[in-house]
């Protein structure tokens, strides 16, 4: 159950085969989402959940799919996942829900859904699909939260919506960076983070 | 002891296995800058020119004095001028060295010490492209601008503008623009005309640049005499206010074939152009800003000069310069008149033009290729 490899298929995401610093997988919704941690937090347990139970179901069901209209059962798991995560967000987070709108539902084409499905699911069993489903929606929710603990401290002066950046601060003329306000720098981010990492793994 | 046995001394310590081995960059960026180095290249046959970079680079310094020296004086002017004190020449220039030599030393410091470290853990030499770059980035910020707002927009110009494309030489855009849009964007109260760009201004003395005027439809044009305005006796950055100033460099970076006449006149046919068709459809104020307004307001005249023709954010291709520059003219003017939140079109005109000179290259020489080919196939046809 949790023998060395699988504890590489849950670890080896995160780091050296993370879906969005190596395989630049996801990004549109790393740039719409982190500009506030708290929707972003939200957001990356939502693909972590999503990525996690359809790796599995579909793990389940590779033998049975068709190869032809596999696409096409891959989707309707996947949307009826995220349509089950877009309740449960409207019934206990709601602000949050507002906060990310049309992002939960895109969660259906975010490319490493898709791409573990394809790569990882049809191929393998049914726990290591889901460990590899956990791994990759971790990997992507690490590299979020980076980019919106950025973001949200040096745009708005504040972590998880409590101010951080003391009044004294802005008093003397500190001013909050409007620039991190905008998806650009998300990019800028995500860029610098994939920079750092390849030139500390060389 | 001379300096150079002095440096002979030391040079040990830096080279490989050395004690200071780590800061060789360092010691070799100083020892070049102070004696011309003796090493000479040993293969290949080379042509020996005096024309190098640093010539190059210092042309530039040297075209953008009138500018710097204009802009101390400005700022000072402006500042009593608002506060209505009646001062010397020389009181004024004082009040803008007291301005402008901060930002220079920002600019500098903040800028040199990240090509150190750069160089240093790339083990490469130290480049003398930022000189330029630091020269020019105070001329192009307004006057008032918190210095740690300017420390922060040089880092991250150097870093991301320009480091991470491989240095001086590689990259993509201009890095004292992208310095200014860095600001632009972050701190839009400090940097958008809406806010006078006097240093310290009195509270009571407060409306938008003339650019800002212009666009929105009052009529700056009486209040600012076109002398006024040809001279740069107006608020504005630090050295983008004097068009005298502006073409006196200018002239002399034409005249020394540092830049390049054809993106200059491309950049001047596309702005009179654009702003021609504009006074055509005559639908808001704005449009009916004619093209010698546009030239004498705002940073069109510097951006054009100093920024567009830098040779290693534009194209390179004879065509691709045309295009380039005539792009950069005509979008500049289309920004400013168009979309009134940013009025300083200009700086976005040319660092979007920058992203696409290697494009325009890129198809300038595979058409060229193309049509080569062509006329080969033909002649091949003709003699068979």
């Amino acid at each position: 159950m949790t023998n060395n490899k699988n504890i590489q298929i849950l670890l080896r995401p995160i780091s050296e085969a993370n879906p969005v610093t190596v395989l630049i997988l996801g990004i549109c919704s790393a740039l719409a989402v982190t500009a506030k941690l708290k929707p972003a937090f939200v957001m990356a347990v939502s693909v972590t959940v999503v990525t996690a139970l359809s790796n599995l179901i579909i793990s389940l069901l590779r033998k049975g799919i068709p190869p032809k209209i596999r696409i096409i059962v891959q989707l309707v798991i996947v949307a009826s996942l995220v349509i089950l995560v877009d309740q449960v967000l409207k019934a206990f987070v709601y602000d949050v829900s507002k906060q990310l709108s049309v992002f939960v539902g895109l969660i259906i084409t975010n490319c490493i859904v898709m791409g573990r499905l394809e790569a990882f699911a049809m191929a393998n069993g049914p726990w290591e699909s889901f460990l590899d489903g956990i791994g990759n929606g971790l990997g992507y929710g690490l590299i979020l939260i980076i980019v919106a603990f950025f973001r949200e401290l040096l745009g708005s002066g504040t972590l998880w919506g409590y101010q951080i950046i003391p009044q004294k601060l802005y008093d003397i003329g500190y001013m909050n960076n409007g620039l991190m306000i905008l998806p650009p720098m998300a990019l800028i981010i995500v860029g610098i983070i994939i920079w750092v990492k390849k030139t500390s793994v060389k | 002891m001379g300096l150079r046995a002095f440096l002979d001394k030391i040079k040990p310590a830096f080279e490989k296995g050395g004690k200071f081995e780590k800061l060789h960059s360092t010691f070799d960026a100083f020892e070049t800058f102070l004696y011309v180095p003796d090493t000479v290249t040993e293969n290949g046959s080379h042509i020996r020119d005096a024309v190098d970079m640093k010539r190059n680079m210092i042309f530039v310094m040297i075209a953008l004095m009138p500018c710097f020296f204009f802009g101390i004086f400005n700022v000072g002017y402006q500042h009593f001028l608002s506060s209505g004190e009646n001062v010397t020449f020389w009181h004024t220039v004082g009040y803008g060295l007291m301005k402008v030599i901060p930002m220079y030393l920002v600019s500098y410091i903040v800028g040199l010490a990240i090509e150190f470290i750069f160089a240093e853990v790339r083990h490469e030499q130290v480049n003398e492209g930022y000189f330029v770059t630091g020269f020019l980035i105070p001329l192009i910020m307004p006057p008032d601008i918190p210095l740690w707002m300017l420390a922060i927009a040089v880092a991250f110009a150097v870093i991301i503008g320009k480091e991470v494309f491989g240095g001086t030489g590689m990259n993509i855009v201009n890095p004292a623009l992208l310095a200014r849009a860095f600001l632009f964007f972050s701190y839009p109260s400090k940097m958008s005309g809406d806010d006078i760009w006097i240093a310290d201004k009195p509270d009571a003395y407060s409306g938008a640049t003339p650019l800002g005027e212009l666009l929105n439809g009052s009529n700056v044009m009486e209040s600012l005499n076109i002398s006024d305005m040809f001279f740069g006796f107006m608020p504005g950055s630090v050295g983008e206010t004097s068009k005298l100033a502006i073409l006196t460099g200018g002239m002399f970076l034409i005249l020394t074939q540092v830049i390049s006449l054809r993106i200059l006149l491309s950049v001047f046919a596309g702005a009179i152009i654009m702003s021609l068709t504009f006074n055509l459809i005559g639908s808001t104020p704005a449009m009916e800003v004619t093209f010698w307004q546009h030239f004498l307001i705002g940073g069109f005249l510097f951006g054009a000069f100093f920024m567009a023709t830098d040779p290693v954010t534009a194209a390179q291709t004879n065509t691709g310069k045309i295009i380039y520059g005539f792009l950069v003219g005509a979008i500049a003017i289309m920004i400013r008149v168009i979309n009134q939140a940013y009025p300083e079109g200009m700086m976005l005109s040319i660092l979007l033009m920058n992203f696409f000179a290697p494009f325009i290259d890129y198809v300038v020489v595979n058409n060229n290729i193309r049509k080569r080919k062509r006329r080969l196939a033909k002649t091949e046809r003709r003699s068979s």
